[in-house]
């Protein structure tokens, strides 16, 4: 990255553009062709990010020089895996300005939010340091419209479990939540509040720091779904407010099959696991068996050490660039995103119109043609979108959408590929749309 | 355009001017499908009446909520069988069944698919296959279920692949 302070015209005031040219070159699969021939324009990294050569090296050279199951075995191999595992552990946490200890892998973002969902279910039974999980008859959980299944599904889950009661936060006309009625659903009765941190429809950011204040007020805990925050804006537990934090490592330009959990230190010594087995005891006896301190507590068998490593290196390339200036870009083709599209008749954003509070997620329906039928004509072009109710049905039901169509964006996502965006859905009405008025 | 060869003029005339749409009464058995990646809908209706001891599809209606190629294939589904013997509807079922699930490699046979022929160019694209199954799909289970009801018993054909997911035939 260059220290050149010259702005474009859609680049926000405060960080050096990122140099997209030079970042596109670190990913190789952008230089594939797709249909037709085209060359690739991949509007979904929301779902996926694609992954730049520095991460897959990383995985490569693990696998290459260090291959050895981590936390095992009393040779050469084992203690470099080890120090492998344990160092990707500890670059991830200051990712987060985080402690090593409270870094809880996972295989995903969803299985981190399961973590926490069913250490409260055994906490019943877990002995009394775990009382402050336990939930049952007249406790809350509390959720919003806006999550991912994977942040809203699990609670469900918890809640028929254990006989709690699952409430949530409707959201207003443009996507944001609507928290007026906050005084009257955060009560002494609320036992954890779980919150996207940045929605993967409509991009919105809701007040975590503000949510979790007014929750921690009445003793609940709070988780924040990072898996569409963490990404693509600098996150920092110390200043986030929320007990938990989860994400996944594909989505940030790390490997697939890893995912973290964040924790308050305090908070994960005295959660019960969730998963059992090898390499979470402390001892074992035919009678019963007591469990290590976290964050081992939590990883039961062989680690995904390749894994981490990858997500490790993915950590090393985000904050070369800068995570405020991968925002500011995002936030640029956001604004572009949303000025093209909103010139497209028959258009309707699902989210907020301004860039405020809101990250690079722009989903849209379209009068007449199905999003499965835009995303179509879009392949056709080489453009990769999402179509569908991406994970969270509740949230198209409130905003009055069936399903939709969604672009995201990222690090080396260019402006022109808004403008192909664009010109895109303006061939899919053509397809459809000129060709039934024309039958009509 | 690769897009011609999904989206052929036949499909795009039925998804314009679907045939037979609409939820009509009286009707024997109703089931809704639901494609569950994509949150698609389809709602169905049978109506069966007995020709000499064979139960022969008086009515097939229904209403779709969904993308252009499961609009188009229910109804060009609804106006090939309506009328037929439900085992010559199985049998067209079982030959589109084929043919979506062939990856383009298929040679449909016309004579028994007519119209439903244009969909060989959606097989291409595994992610449009349940689309054009689902009210196949609704269809095959509204008849089972229409049988079960007006017969006591459905033959053991009928009872397969009748779910909200096109792949479980292949279970």
């Amino acid at each position: 990255m260059t220290a050149q302070r010259e702005m474009t015209t859609r680049e926000p005031a405060g960080g050096a553009p990122l140099d997209v040219e030079a970042i596109r070159a670190d990913f190789p699969i952008l230089g594939r062709a797709v249909r037709g021939g085209n060359h690739l324009i991949y509007l979904d990294s929301g779902a996926t990010s694609q992954k730049p050569r520095v991460v897959l090296d990383a995985e490569r050279d693990f696998y290459t020089i260090r291959n050895a199951a981590a936390h095992r075995g009393a040779h050469l191999l084992g203690e470099e895996a080890t120090d492998a595992y344990e160092n990707a552990r500890a670059r991830i946490a200051a990712f987060l300005h985080a402690e090593p200890g409270e870094i809880i892998f996972t295989k995903s973002a969803t299985e981190a939010v399961n973590l926490v969902a069913y250490a409260m279910s055994n906490a019943a039974t877990a002995g009394p340091q775990a009382h402050r999980f336990a939930v049952g008859p007249g406790d809350e959980v509390l959720i919003t419209e806006a999550e991912h299944h994977a942040n809203l599904v699990p609670w469900q889950q918890l809640c028929e479990r254990t006989g709690a009661t699952l409430r949530w936060f409707g959201v207003r006309p443009d996507g944001r939540l609507n928290l007026a009625d906050a005084g009257e659903l955060i009560t002494s009765r609320t036992k954890l509040v779980a919150v996207t941190h940045q929605s993967n429809v409509t991009g919105v950011v809701p007040p975590v720091a503000e949510i979790a204040a007014a929750a921690h007020e009445q003793g609940a805990l709070v988780l924040a779904d990072g898996a569409q925050s963490v990404p693509h804006q600098p996150v920092d537990v110390t200043r986030l407010g929320a007990d938990f934090l989860v994400f996944s490592g594909h989505k940030m330009l790390g490997p697939s099959g890893i995912g973290v959990l964040w924790g308050r230190r305090e908070l994960l010594e005295a959660m019960p696991p969730f998963i059992t087995g090898g390499s979470m005891i402390e001892v074992v006896r035919m009678e019963g068996s007591t469990f290590l301190p976290p964050p081992e507590r939590f990883e039961a068998g062989v680690p995904a050490a390749a894994q981490a490593v990858g997500l490790a290196a993915a950590c090393d390339y985000l904050d070369a660039l800068g995570m405020p200036e991968v925002a500011a870009h995002e936030a640029a083709l956001t604004a572009h995103a949303i000025e093209a599209l909103s010139g497209i008749g028959g258009l309707r954003i699902l989210g907020p119109l301004d860039t405020e509070h809101r990250g690079g997620a722009v989903s849209f329906v379209l009068d007449g043609i199905h999003p499965h039928d835009v995303g179509q004509v879009l392949d056709e072009l080489g453009i990769a979108v999402r179509t569908g109710h991406h994970c969270a049905w509740p949230l198209h039901r409130a905003l009055g959408a069936q399903s939709s169509t969604r672009a995201t964006f990222y690090v080396y996502n260019t402006h022109d590929e808004v403008d192909a965006l664009a010109d895109g859905i303006r061939q899919a009405q053509k397809f459809f749309g000129s060709e039934s008025s024309g039958a009509a | 355009m690769e897009l011609e060869s999904m989206y052929q003029e036949i499909i795009l005339e039925h998804y314009r001017r679907p045939l037979h749409a609409g939820l009509r009464e009286p009707f024997d058995a109703q089931v809704q499908h639901v494609n569950p990646t994509c949150g698609d809908e389809v709602t169905l209706r049978v109506t069966l009446k007995d020709a000499d001891g064979e139960p022969v599809l008086a009515d097939v209606s229904y209403e779709t909520l969904g993308c252009s190629i499961s609009q188009a294939s229910a109804s060009v589904m609804a106006d090939m069988i309506i009328g037929k013997t439900v085992g010559e509807a199985m049998a067209i079922s079982e030959e589109f069944l084929r043919l979506m699930q062939s990856r383009g490699t298929a040679e449909p046979d016309e004579s028994v698919l007519g119209d439903a022929v244009a969909f060989e160019g959606v097989s291409k694209y595994p992610a449009r296959i349940k689309c054009a199954l689902l009210s196949w799909m609704a269809w095959k289970d509204a008849t089972a279920r229409a049988l079960d009801e007006c017969a006591g018993a459905a033959p053991a054909v009928m009872r397969t692949g009748a779910g909200p997911d096109g792949d479980r035939e292949q279970e």
